[in-house]
């Protein structure tokens, strides 16, 4: 019984461990998507945060300092996608896709010019990092609360707030925003800068709370996990949470299940539960669970007319 | 900032405006490679020198450059259609699968003319394929193709390895690799196919597949401009309401510009696996299926535009393999830094210069 | 009257490049009436309003309300001046509540709560006042069109609104809902409330405005009291007397039927009829003609008759081939049996304005000898074959490889008229041939249209020019709500009684 407990509770942290960096990544991109600026970009906001948050704390020796820095880094990308998609109407996708590449060589790159580890940043100490605050083997740092913390403020934000309302309204229909004399233009720069902030933090989850520093392509795919977390979850914060909290178990049981037989099917491949998340969206968006309906004008520059 | 779009002369739109964007991009990354302390205008010097200053350069310039006329052309065209195809990255992957499975299927029994035009469909079949499934899905359900593009390339990443890992692995390899082709799976190098009409070049990883890139051109343009379905491609990528009009099934038209578009992307597949590795490997076509998406924009969605937007693309990813040898501060990396410029440039913030430049000709009018 | 005019205009002018869209127009909205402005497409009534309601900056004149000059930049000014305008296209966010809606922009606070709770009331007592009864918690995209449009009404009242401003709002109502509109706005003069209506519905000017201006072209060209008037005077007045070109027309000899209809219907997925039980044939040797105001039926009875859209009910048969809902067809093979088909919309539909007009003009014929020989296609070839359509047609300036938008309107429609009479085809399905077309091209396209048919084409001609029906057709025919209301031999043929179908108000 003992034993059970003590598994479960394991897998429980396990599986928020993982999640809590696409719990953020998809609070943040539900903000932006909402408002009617896809956001592919994520992946690359989360990477760079991840790098300056170890750098800073490395050469600091102060974690909030990270945090701190992995917040600029993102907004930094976040307001270069707002810049390029809402001020000059560029393509969004192609934006998110330049951040995302831009990122990956620029992690690297600084981060060998500036600590010669072939791209690494170096090992922190505990002092220098978040580290659990309860329970030592779950992993839990602040941030983790945080994560669990940002979705009904999310969903509070959204629902309940003037701004929330506006943002809707302008991802749906922006010529009503427009004709009832709102700015368009600004909702969605707060929408960006928003998403900005929480991919910071779960950038910095990942370098200096999860892991002890920042290397190469840490983010493994984990924006476009949050990506699909927010479309399986239809664009709404609870669901796109429980959507994390799948992918994370997912990814937890992956490596469990490695040499495992199953009943029936034999060995489950690991990267088969890896595709996992990606063929399920897929599965959605065909509408063959449910019907997944995107913001009216997602994806679409706003021009006014005259 | 609502100013409307006035199209610029046709010279600026081709010409002007694509170089301005890609100066902006080089300033972009002169001021990041000051930063980390190297004189930009010696990184530049050192770059150039690396794409062309030997022949043995230039070769793996071509090389390069191949593999960005399939990527660019597979997006190209799915733009003419009016798709947005990210999905190049899988469809290469996958592409090169099919190649790499046909070879070991036959290559102990084919001689190599039969051989290779047999892996060449297959690479162009299997990356077909793999665009089909998010085509269909756009075309008959609705699903948004820029999604199901990004989630395919992933499972495709999945499935590769997977099948490395535990299907196609060499006995007693230690790293997740196929057995080595047999002398029928390998596309001749330029070096020996020059070397056999008397030219003498340094060896590169330059291959015949480079001829195949430049028949791709030409068949893309001819299919584009010159065949009645190329012309119900443009037209719905223009217009689709005309498109319906004119006779055509928006959805089998999807299908097919989709399904080219991945058949283009496989062949990376064919210059990575029977060009160079002579095996299947993983993660060959890496970088690839983006960088299209740039080349294709800065090409205009045009084979000549894309010829040369490539050309660029390989000689920084050659020069930039080279400056990251010289210079150890600057890592390979580098390039894909540029690359990520350049795509921002040419395609998000492609009509910054305009309202400038606008000014510039009004003035000189 | 003494009173101080709730709205008056002086001198507004407008254009949008070459387009000159409002040409000096002056008028007054008297307080607590309703009055019309009526007048056809494109005469800019709906330009007009959207100056008034800061949608646009008139180029020069003056607005007044309540006697105040004012200055009109953006939708926020006409707001705090108590104007509000109901737009024909709803600016409704589907996936909100009507609530939602209405408290967009005035939400009266960061928080929602107090805004909603404050929305609800003021909703109750505005659905007391004025009869605008709607579920406040139903999503708008549940809601009917007309609930949807009341719901647009009280978005305007709710922020205080005094004078409203509705943009053709019968447009999308079945004649039911049109009714309740009509008892809303009673209600809204009773408590008061000045109501500007533009339309091209004579029923309505007739049934609930005190005042009516009618616009034609830019300019007001006529300005009475609606008991003075009568639908025939509205329409001559829209209508307008044009230069009625004479045309020397042979007297037809009208030959086999080459495409009849039965029992058309067409049903779209909110249940609306677009066509209902249209019956139709078409005569080798004869033009049909189709008048009627736009938006009555025209615009799917060419789709369905060119293969775009399958018909809900009937049938159709063309040249021995029956097309019926469970035997659907499609454009190309409308056109391999000889059914030709001008576009109602040219840029939209019938050309691409990215195409060199060479590639335009084989849009449809991309597949055919001799543009294609074994799927390849000959360049030279495409490129004779529209050099040979702009010398017969006149199309200027003759050159294959010009932008199809660089074209001016006439020219355009000329290429895409050659182009589908090229074939020399057997029916050919005209809809508004001389739309945004100069009078040269106009006499032109007419005569070319007259050619045709005496060469034993079948053609029908739809357009919302009356004159240009009663030019052309043999035979007239009139679309109201999607019916044939009435058939008339074009000897025959009276404007008046014409106008009058066309508005809804007579039957044959």
């Amino acid at each position: 019984m003992d034993e059970a407990f003590s598994f479960i509770f394991l897998m429980f942290a396990a599986t928020l461990r993982v999640a809590t960096p696409l719990v953020l990544c998809a609070m943040g991109g539900l903000f932006s998507e909402k408002s009617g600026i896809v956001d592919v970009g994520l992946e690359g906001k989360m990477l760079m945060a991840a790098f300056f948050a170890a750098a800073t704390a490395a050469v600091t020796g102060s974690a909030w300092l990270g945090v701190a820095a992995a917040i600029a880094a993102a907004e930094a990308m976040a307001l270069l996608h707002g810049f390029a998609c809402i001020t000059w109407r560029g393509n969004q996708v192609v934006s998110g896709v330049a951040i995302n590449i831009l990122a990956a060589g620029l992690t690297v790159v600084l981060g060998a010019a500036w600590f010669a580890r072939g791209g690494q940043t170096p090992a922190l100490e505990s002092d220098q990092r978040l580290m659990p605050l309860f329970f030592p083997r779950a992993g839990d740092s602040i941030l983790v609360y945080l994560a669990l913390a940002s979705v009904p403020l999310t969903w509070w934000l959204i629902a309940r707030t003037r701004f929330g309302l506006r943002l809707r309204a302008v991802g749906e229909m922006p010529l009503a925003v427009d004709a009832a004399g709102i700015s368009v233009a600004w909702l969605r720069y707060r929408a960006v800068l928003l998403c900005g902030l929480f991919a910071g933090l779960a950038g910095a989850y990942l370098s200096i709370a999860q892991n002890a520093g920042f290397s190469r392509d840490m983010t493994a795919g984990q924006g476009f996990i949050a990506l699909a977390a927010i479309i399986f979850g239809k664009w709404r914060p609870f669901p796109a949470f429980g959507a994390c909290l799948i992918f994370g178990l997912l990814d937890a049981v992956a490596i469990r299940l490695q040499g495992v037989e199953m009943p029936g099917m034999g060995e489950v491949p690991v990267q088969l539960i890896q595709a996992l998340p990606y063929l399920l969206t897929m599965f959605l968006l065909a509408g063959f669970i449910g019907r997944a309906v995107a913001p009216k004008a997602a994806g679409v520059p706003y021009e006014k007319e005259h | 900032m609502s100013a409307p779009r006035r199209p610029l002369p046709a010279w600026a739109e081709i010409v002007a405006l694509p170089l301005i964007n890609i100066a902006l991009a080089f300033v972009t990354v002169g001021i990041i490679v000051r930063i980390i302390g190297v004189d930009p205008f010696h990184a530049l010097r050192l770059l150039v020198l690396g794409a062309i200053g030997s022949s043995e350069a230039i070769g793996y310039t071509l090389y390069y450059t191949t593999n960005f006329i399939f990527t660019g052309l597979a997006v190209a065209v799915a733009f003419h259609a009016g798709l947005f195809n990210i999905g190049g990255e899988g469809q290469a992957y996958i592409g090169g699968l099919g190649c790499g499975l046909a070879i070991l299927a036959f290559d102990r029994f084919l001689p190599a003319w039969a051989m290779i035009p047999l892996a060449i469909a297959a690479a162009a079949l299997f990356g077909a394929a793999w665009a089909a499934v998010p085509a269909w899905l756009q075309a008959w359900r609705g699903s948004h193709i820029v999604i199901t593009t990004i989630m395919f390339n992933f499972v495709a990443s999945a499935l590769m390895v997977y099948l490395m890992v535990n299907v196609l692995i060499a006995p007693g390899s230690m790293t997740p690799q196929s057995r080595n082709f047999t002398a029928s799976g390998k596309l001749p190098s330029m070096q020996e196919v020059l070397g056999a009409v008397g030219i003498q070049v340094a060896p590169s990883a330059l291959n015949l597949s480079i001829v195949l890139a430049m028949f791709c051109c030409v068949g893309v343009w001819v299919f584009l401009w010159h065949t009645p379905w190329g012309y119900e491609l443009r037209t719905m990528g223009h217009n689709p309401e005309a498109a319906v009009y004119a006779g055509t099934s928006l959805k089998r038209m999807t299908m097919l510009a989709m399904c080219l578009s991945g058949a283009l992307a496989g062949f990376v597949g064919v210059n990575e696996l029977m060009g160079v590795h002579q095996r299947i490997v993983l993660d060959f076509q890496a970088g690839y299926g983006f960088a299209g998406i740039a080349v294709a924009l800065m090409g205009r969605s045009h084979p000549l535009g894309i010829v040369l937007a490539a050309l660029l693309f390989g000689a920084l990813q050659q020069g930039g393999a080279e400056l990251a040898f010289d210079i150890p501060t600057i890592t390979r990396e580098m390039v894909v830094v540029i690359q990520g410029l350049i795509i921002l440039f040419s395609g998000a913030l492609a009509h910054l210069p305009r309202p400038w430049l606008q000014s510039l000709l009004a003035r000189r009018a | 009257m003494a009173a101080i005019p709730a709205i008056e205009l002086q001198g507004i002018q407008k254009s949008f490049g070459t387009v000159h869209a409002v040409r000096g127009v002056s008028l007054r909205i008297e307080k607590g009436a309703i009055t019309g402005i009526v007048g056809e497409n494109g005469a800019g009534k709906s330009t007009l309003m959207s100056i008034l309601y800061g949608l646009y900056n008139a180029d020069a004149g003056e607005i007044r309300v309540e006697g105040r000059a004012v200055r009109m930049e953006n939708p926020r000014d006409a707001i705090a001046h108590g104007i509000g305008m109901v737009h024909q296209h709803f600016m409704l966010v589907g996936t909100f509540t009507v609530l939602e809606n209405l408290v967009l922009g005035a939400e009266g606070g960061p928080l929602l709560a107090g805004g909603l709770a404050a929305a609800r009331a003021e909703l109750a007592r505005l659905a007391r006042e004025y009869g605008l009864i709607v579920d406040p918690d139903a999503l708008v995209a549940d809601l009917s069109v007309g609930e949807q449009q009341r719901v647009e009404i009280l978005k305007v009242l709710f922020r205080g609104a005094r004078i409203l401003i509705l943009d053709e709002p019968s447009a999308v109502l079945t004649p039911q809902e049109t009714d309740q509109l009509f008892r809303i706005l009673a209600a809204l003069k009773q408590r008061g409330v000045t109501v500007v209506l533009i339309t091209h519905k004579l029923r309505e000017i007739m049934a609930v405005t005190d005042h009516v201006y009618v616009m034609r072209q830019g300019q007001i060209v006529a300005d009475r009291r609606t008991a003075d008037t009568s639908p025939e005077e509205l329409a001559e007045l829209m209508v307008g007397r044009k230069v009625l070109m004479q045309l020397d027309k042979a007297p037809k000899q009208p030959g086999e039927v080459l495409l009849q209809a039965e029992h058309l219907t067409l049903i779209d997925d909110r249940g609306v009829r677009l066509l209902d039980d249209v019956d139709l044939a078409l005569r080798a040797g004869e033009i049909v003609g189709i008048a009627g105001v736009s938006g009555n039926g025209q615009t799917e009875l060419l789709q369905v008759l060119s293969g775009i859209r399958a018909p809900t009910g009937g049938k159709l048969v063309v040249r021995g081939r029956t097309i019926d809902p469970r035997h659907p067809t499609d454009p190309a093979e409308m056109r391999d049996l000889g059914v030709a088909h001008v576009p109602e919309d040219r840029l939209r539909q019938g050309m691409v304005a990215a195409f060199q007009a060479a590639e335009t003009s084989i849009l449809g014929y991309q597949e055919l000898e001799p543009f294609c020989h074994h799927y390849l296609m000959d360049g030279p070839a495409v490129g004779a074959h529209c050099a040979q359509l702009m010398e017969r047609f006149d199309v200027r300036p003759r050159s294959p490889g010009l932008r199809s938008s660089s074209f001016s309107g006439g020219n355009q429609q000329k290429l895409v008229l050659a182009r589908e009479m090229a074939r020399e085809p057997k029916v050919l399905l005209v809809g508004q041939p001389t739309r945004g077309v100069d009078i040269g091209a106009i006499e032109f396209i007419h005569r070319e249209l007259l050619r045709s048919r005496d060469q034993g084409c079948a053609v029908l001609v739809i357009s919302v020019e009356l004159d240009e029906i009663l030019a052309l057709a043999d035979r007239i025919l009139v679309m109201f709500a999607g019916r044939i209301v009435g058939e008339v031999p074009a000897g025959r043929a009276d404007e008046r009684a014409l106008g009058l179908m066309m508005a809804g108000a007579g039957a044959a």
